[in-house]
């Protein structure tokens, strides 16, 4: 459903044909898709119009180079403009106050800020070697303090006892005095999720700023948001005054135009993002990246980063090596679906390739799915241990046993003697392995011919 | 979410009233400034489709309603109320096939319900509600703590449990979220309990690892009885724009998801996605969550959701 941007702009520019400048006509035309795409991203509606204008004044009488199409030269302007739009750099947090400095988590219900507290305390602790304290005034939702508790002790972090029956303003001054007395550097102040329409609560979160003066004060907002983006950013910001933004479940498809609207409607900069569970899922906020994936352009830096993490790298050199040896086995091969699956299966792998809009359409209708990690790796864990050393014992009455120990069927497990068959060819063929090519290639084994 | 609801209803008309009314109020208003000018044109109906998609419709199914006002309507004189009845009457029309209870299997003993969704989008809160209204139905009820990843999930539902007076089926130490829902299944089916309400931990549906653990629970399920869970039910966000409609897609089709709740409409997102996901999936929808409070869960009416969307409540 959500076709990228430039295979949008492709049929516009194929029906209007190629000309040296994008003319007023043109750049209506174009505009008009750009529109679309960007409220399929959620961007909020009048964050969209003030950005088509934007774009429109910049694109009219842009010559188009010789070496790129017309399409290809607009979405070229809408993401730099995007991008520009975005805060066009990282932007680091501001701590750099008298000790012990504030920062106040805020958001709607669920947005992620318990989580994010202890992933910033580890993230302060580990990067900036700050004495950290972690405090929950989130006496609302039930066992709140107990799971930034957990979470504290997960990350090794000093988090504040909770005494039964205080109320958050209490909370927030013991934990100002605390910090004091005992020389943290940084408290980071947790609190209950409320909805920005929710008054009382609105001004509590005001009066809990007032007490513990926060150097930052961050809004903790989910990439999933839709068109409330900039309600609920507008309000929070009237309200708590936010110097700062952290967008959470960047690690999920959502598209993320909840970026653009909240920081275009707060000034505010994105200072971090949430990219999974764990605690160390946290990373800086990289402006182009979540403008190529606003516009489905695919993100090449982040998926060659990302396979980077997720490949070890001694175990990629192990797997090339035996690779180049055809020695590469069914081990190997479970190694490899493991790895697809860290980096958060096909899916998500191919958008971040450049132009895999398309493919990705082909997939769905090929219905090949997720699972198919799942599957295989199940078929290959059923297998004996000389059978994943050597296929060629896999007769019918192996295979019939392990369709069904694995729960799938003699064609899948066909289908996956194949392909490990196909990847052993064409290792042949590449004489020289690092880690791309590694990678590439267990994808093309489970995309269809 | 059940045949009774008509006693509640009231509240909660009010309620959904007074939370979609904040920001229906502008979407009305834009509506309403409109159709100040009289005829249904081109330049009417472009901001119409605009106020939709503010609504989070989706850019798709805007353009289709507003289509369909304008073929049925076209440069008629129409009045900003009329225009407004109408189009709520065509979305109700779209809700309308969704808008189906919940109903329990009362020979199944328990009446497995499997509660699945995204990360914070309401699951754990939204079993207690459910879990308070079976019990107050005269249902005996368990809940499956079945989430094993995230901290305090186990205490959260306990807290969930004392609150609606169901028991809790738990281990603090559990990491196989399967073999507990497994566990909780034998005892709940050993006391004869009514229903058993199975929490989950939130999970991205682009996760295929995460979403194989699902699989792996409706397995082991099926293995006690090949008609558990006899509910699947999907908890969504409100505030979720577009992406609802993957989380739907795959729900469904990893999980067979049965049901959607659609929580936190006590704010100002208008969940207007639900139209295009109604139309899409034809998923019924069960019940909304209007409220932190263990009351606040109702039940979903096409034309009341409708009409309070486009701001026609009062
Ligand atoms: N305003 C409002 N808040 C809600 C509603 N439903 C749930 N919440 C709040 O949303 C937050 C997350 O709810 P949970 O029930 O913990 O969500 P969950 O899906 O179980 O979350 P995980 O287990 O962390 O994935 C809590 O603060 C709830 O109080 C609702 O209908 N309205
Ligand atoms: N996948 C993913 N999940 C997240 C992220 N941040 C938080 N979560 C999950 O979202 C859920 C709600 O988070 P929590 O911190 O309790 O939210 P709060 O209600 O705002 O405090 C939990 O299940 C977290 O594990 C993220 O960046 N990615
Ligand atoms: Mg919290
Ligand atoms: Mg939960």
């Amino acid at each position: 459903m959500f076709d990228s941007l430039s295979d949008r702009l492709g049929e516009v520019f194929t029906r209007l044909g190629r000309r040296g400048a994008l003319r007023e006509s043109d750049v209506t035309a174009a505009l008009r898709e750009v529109r679309v795409a960007l409220l399929e991203a959620d961007v909020a509606l009048p964050v969209v119009e003030d950005f088509i204008e934007a774009v429109g004044q910049r694109a009219v009488g842009e010559e188009v180079l010789r070496s790129v199409t017309p399409a290809q030269m607009v979405v070229k302007i809408v993401k730099d403009q995007l991008t520009e739009a975005l805060g066009a750099e990282a932007s680091a947090l501001d701590l750099a106050v008298t000790p012990p400095a504030a920062i106040l988590m805020v958001g709607l219900q669920g947005s992620g800020k318990t989580t994010t507290t202890a992933k910033l305390g580890l993230w302060l602790t580990n990067r900036e070697k700050k004495k950290v304290l972690l405090v929950s005034t989130d006496t609302q939702r039930p066992a709140a303090q107990e799971q930034l508790q957990v979470l504290a002790d997960q990350a090794g972090l000093r988090f504040m006892s909770v005494i039964a029956g205080e109320t958050p303003r209490q909370i927030a001054r013991r934990c100002m005095v605390t910090a004091r007395l005992e020389g943290f550097d940084v408290v980071i102040v947790d609190t209950a999720g409320r909805l920005h329409v929710d008054e009382a609560l609105m001004d509590e979160a005001a009066q809990l700023r007032d007490i513990v003066n926060p150097a930052e004060t961050l809004l903790v907002a989910d990439a999933m948001i839709g068109q409330d983006a900039v309600n609920v950013a507008k309000r929070f910001d009237e309200r708590v005054k936010l110097t700062g933004i952290i967008l959470t479940r960047v690690d999920g498809d959502a598209r993320g135009g909840a970026a653009l609207s909240a920081r275009a409607v707060t000034g505010c900069p994105i200072k971090l993002i949430g990219v999974g569970e764990g605690l160390d899922a946290l990373e800086e906020f990289h402006p182009d990246r979540i403008a190529s994936r606003i516009l489905g352009m695919g993100d090449v830096v982040t998926l060659v980063e990302k396979a980077a993490e997720s490949i070890e790298v001694e175990e990629a050199e192990r797997l090339a090596a035996r690779m180049r040896k055809g020695a590469f086995d069914f081990n190997d091969m479970r190694a490899q679906l493991r790895q697809l699956g860290k980096m958060g299966g096909i899916e998500s792998m191919l958008g971040m390739l450049p132009g895999a809009g398309r493919m990705k359409a082909q997939l769905a209708g090929q219905k090949v799915d997720e699972r198919i990690l799942v599957t295989q790796g199940a078929i290959i864990d059923s297998m004996t241990v000389a059978e994943r050393r050597n296929a060629k014992l896999l007769n019918a009455s192996r295979k019939r046993r392990i369709a069904q120990g694995s729960g799938t069927s003699v064609q899948e497990i066909n289908r996956l003697i194949k392909q490990y068959k196909d990847t052993n060819r064409m290792m042949k063929k590449i004489s020289k392995l690092g880690k791309k090519g590694l990678m590439r290639h267990p994808m093309a084994g489970l995309l269809p011919h | 979410m059940n045949a009774d609801a008509g006693e509640a209803k009231s509240g909660w008309l009010d309620r959904l009233g007074a939370g979609l009314s904040r920001t229906s109020s502008k979407l009305a208003q834009g509506i309403t400034d409109i159709f100040t000018r009289s005829r249904l044109d081109d330049e009417t109906l472009e901001k119409l489709d605009d106020l939709l998609i503010a609504a989070d419709l989706g850019p798709a199914t805007a353009s289709a309603l507003t289509a369909r006002l304008a073929r049925e309507r076209f440069d008629r004189d129409m009045g900003a109320d009329e225009v407004r009845a109408a189009l709520a009457g065509d979305i109700a029309e779209i809700l309308a096939p969704v808008a189906v209870p919940l109903i329990l299997d009362p020979l199944a003993k328990p009446h497995v319900i499997l509660v699945v969704g995204v990360n914070g989008s309401g699951k754990t809160t939204t079993i207690g509600k459910l879990a308070h209204q079976f019990r107050g139905q005269g249902k005996s009820v368990m809940l499956a703590a079945a989430d094993t990843f995230r901290a305090a999930a186990v205490n959260q539902l306990r807290l969930w449990g004392e609150r609606a007076g169901a028991e809790v089926y738990a281990r603090d130490d559990a990491r196989d979220a399967a073999a507990l829902a497994f566990d909780a299944f034998k005892r709940a089916r050993a006391e004869g309990t009514d229903v058993l309400l199975v929490d989950t931990a939130g999970r991205l549906q682009n996760k295929a690892d995460l979403m194989a653990e699902l699989e792996k629970i409706i397995r082991v399920l099926k293995k006690l009885d090949a008609a558990a869970p006899q509910s699947c039910l999907l908890v969504l966000d409100a505030t979720t724009g577009q992406n609802a409609h993957a989380q739907v897609e795959v729900f469904r089709d990893i999980t067979g998801v049965t049901g959607l709740i659609v929580t936190k409409l006590d704010g100002s997102a208008r969940g207007g996605v639900l139209v295009a996901l109604a139309k899409r999936f034809n998923i019924p929808v069960h019940a909304i969550g209007v409220g932190e409070g263990i009351d606040d869960l109702s039940p979903f009416e096409a034309e009341d959701f409708a009409r309070a969307l486009l701001g026609l409540t009062r």
